[in-house]
């Protein structure tokens, strides 16, 4: 049985319609992370099925009851904010310990869970103290442990690592993971950071303007993306996308020197008509320019990232970037080729931006250019 | 940031000592006056080294005044207007900062034009309803033709009637119900965030358990800061306590003070009028002096 089910949930501020209907079902233990640009509607969608926003559209269920018009406290979810939303004027173990305390637990229990609690997200020597005396990735763990100590069904996290710095953030990322891992609680996390996602979800589901454009697991979003916005906003750096059409040899132009063979036979249907090509930097290859089927570039600008380095080449105006490994043999303003392995493209429709499947069901044509 | 010269400074100085000359002249002259007799107080110009009357003076406006039920009498007053106003300004706050409900803006609207309207200006009104509370509903009834009705039907005459006239409840309700306390709390609902009262939500706490045990607590400062303000007003009120109060067991100290000037052909024993002046303006200073600390931290508002 799922935990959540999300039906067609819509969401409109007076008139303005932020979120377009979303379906969702989530299983029961499993950590979701919801990823888009800002403003796509991943708060409001988590807030939703918190509760605390009104539900214009569609149902939400959470094991198996139909929540719509539920107080947020009869969801049995908890929910770690942005900005952590601790109270000032409360020890982090009145804090810890508040919900127990709304809801009349004994105060001997009370304390018993809190100080579980605090051995867990690693507070215990910190339990008399104020908010204000704590760094940020101490508030953190107070709000981790707010939301624990209630040993809710459904766990809600709103960008709960973008206040911390790089270092305690990937600290606090590998905590979760644990966490998660030792509660078994189903957890949905949004986040606008791409590696967040990728390493925390078993699930990723990635939204954009206020609908979901692909759910799937880490590696499906990475290595099949459903459309063309996820392949761009999946993947650092960017996936590289051209806009071409396909000629009659089943052949990508994109113009008269670069031109890409396609794996497989293509659907007659799509033959003239203009897709995006797209290729990760990752997949492609830089060789001496000339190289019988590599694509004529010239280097832009090299990025040194440190185990790797990523090529920015141009393609007269359309920049194209290759991630090496090895040290680069080459500088700004070389003439260079691209060599793209045919099995490494993904196409999507222009017009849609939806993946084109149909390659390499029929056996391959002779490509002649 | 003004440049600072050592001229300018200076000059800074004395412009502020002239300014605590002015402000302090005056209590010199009360406290000075009140420690002489009355053949020193009234020799021109007034000796400014004090006498050794002080204790005899202090007594004697004591008891020609009957301070001690008089203070008693203002302490209660200003203590239950400025508690009264706490309360119900940090509750009608809380409604139109944390609930949408219909006519919302009305109602802050309501509460704001009221700020326009001080006591002064609706005395008469204010003292006609506080002689008969219920006059206004009386009013209601004989314009819509109830009371006609009433009438009619079972021949009674609707005749509402509550006094508010020497009472404390008509001494204290007519100022406790005015806006300034509202706008001030609504000022730090404002300032509190948003995530606050949902992290309570999801804590599973209703408005009124978010109330009392986050926003109460919060505005610890804002709330001493109100409260010294409104003691020290509702102390120094005059007008309205003088209208209301015929009774002398429900008279306050302020207004007891036209008890202690030497009239016209009376003996000019001012030196008794500044003592009894003294021990009336001591109160409100002390709990100024006592909650100064609490009170401008709650005046700036925006330390975290
Ligand atoms: N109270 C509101 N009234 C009107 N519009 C709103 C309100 N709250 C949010 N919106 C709009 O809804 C859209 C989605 O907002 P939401 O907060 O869900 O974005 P988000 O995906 O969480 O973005 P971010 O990553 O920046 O937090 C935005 O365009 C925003 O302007
Ligand atoms: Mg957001």
């Amino acid at each position: 049985m799922s935990s959540i089910a999300i039906k067609g949930v819509k969401k409109a501020y007076a008139k303005n319609a932020v979120v377009h209907g979303v379906d969702l079902e989530i299983a029961t233990g499993e950590f979701i992370v919801i990823l888009g640009p800002s403003g796509c509607g991943k708060s409001t969608l988590l807030r939703m099925i918190a509760g605390l926003e009104d539900i214009s559209g569609g149902e939400i269920w959470i094991d198996g009851k139909l929540v719509n018009k539920m107080e947020p406290r009869a969801r049995g979810c908890a929910m770690v904010f942005q900005n952590y939303a601790l109270y000032p004027h409360m020890t982090v173990a009145e804090n810890i310990g508040y919900a127990l305390k709304v809801a009349g637990v004994p105060k001997a229990e009370r304390m018993k869970r809190v100080a579980a609690t605090a051995k867990v997200v690693g507070l215990e020597a910190f339990l008399d103290r104020r908010p204000a005396a704590l760094s940020g990735g101490q508030r953190q763990r107070v709000a981790m442990g707010r939301a624990i100590v209630r040993e809710p069904k459904v766990f809600l996290f709103d960008e709960p690592l973008s206040n911390l710095d790089a270092k305690l953030r990937v600290a606090m990322r590998a905590e979760i993971r644990r966490l998660h891992r030792r509660l078994g609680a189903t957890s949905v996390f949004v986040t606008h950071d791409q590696t967040e996602a990728m390493t925390l979800g078993d699930r990723l589901v990635v939204m954009n303007g206020g609908r979901i454009e692909q759910v799937g697991t880490p590696a499906e979003v990475y290595n099949r993306p459903a459309t063309r916005f996820v392949a761009n906003f999946v993947g650092s750096p960017s996936m590289n996308l051209m806009e071409g059409s396909i000629d009659r040899h089943g052949v990508f132009v994109y113009d008269e020197q670069r031109r890409i063979p396609l794996p497989g036979a293509i659907d007659a249907r799509l033959v003239g008509h203009k897709v995006t090509l797209g290729v990760r930097a990752e997949a492609a290859r830089l060789v001496a320019a000339g190289t019988p089927g590599s694509l004529p570039a010239t280097v832009d600008f090299i990025e040194e990232l440190g185990a790797g380095r990523v090529v920015h080449t141009d393609f007269d105006g359309l920049s194209f970037a290759v991630a090496l490994s090895d040290p680069a043999a080459f500088e700004t303003g070389d003439t260079v080729g691209v060599m793209i392995d045919p099995a490494d493209v993904h196409l999507f429709s222009a017009e849609s931006g939806a993946r084109i499947n149909a390659l390499a069901q029929l056996p391959p044509v002779p490509v002649a250019s | 940031m003004v440049e600072r010269t050592p001229i300018f400074n200076a000059i800074c100085q004395i412009v502020l000592f002239i300014g605590l000359l002015t402000v302090l002249l005056p209590f010199v002259i009360v406290i000075v006056a009140a420690t002489h007799d009355i053949r020193a107080v009234n020799t021109v110009p007034m000796s400014m080294v004090p006498g050794s009357e002080l204790f005899t003076n202090l007594h004697e406006a004591w008891v020609r005044a009957d301070l001690g039920r008089k203070l008693l009498n203002s302490f209660l007053f200003a203590g239950t207007v400025a508690a009264g106003k706490v309360l119900l300004s940090s509750m009608a706050a809380f409604a139109i900062v944390y609930f949408r409900f219909p006519g919302r803006m009305l109602m802050f609207w309501l509460i704001f034009i009221t700020l326009m309207l001080p006591l002064e200006v609706r005395i008469v009104p204010t003292y006609a309803v506080a002689a008969n509370a219920l006059a206004p509903f009386q009013a209601i009834l004989n314009i819509t033709g109830i009371t006609w009705l009433i009438q009619t039907v079972s021949g009674l005459q609707v005749k509402l009637e509550w006094g508010l006239l020497n009472s404390y409840t008509g001494l204290i309700l007519p100022l406790v119900a005015t806006a300034t306390g509202t706008f001030l709390y609504r000022q730090f609902y404002l300032t509190v965030p948003d995530e606050l009262a949902e992290a309570a939500k999801m804590d599973g706490s209703g408005p009124v358990r978010f109330f009392v045990d986050i926003l109460f607590p919060l505005s610890k400062p804002n709330m001493i800061a109100l409260f010294t303000i409104m003691f020290v007003w509702s102390w120094n009120q005059y007008l309205w306590p003088m209208l209301i109060t015929t009774d002398p067991n429900f008279g306050i100290a302020v207004t007891q003070l036209k008890h202690l000037i030497p009239s016209e052909f009376g003996l000019p024993d001012w030196n008794v009028a500044m003592a009894g002046t003294l021990i009336i303006m001591a109160p409100p200073l002390i709990v100024v002096i006592l909650m100064q600390r609490w009170f401008v931290r709650g005046l700036i508002s925006t330390e975290k």
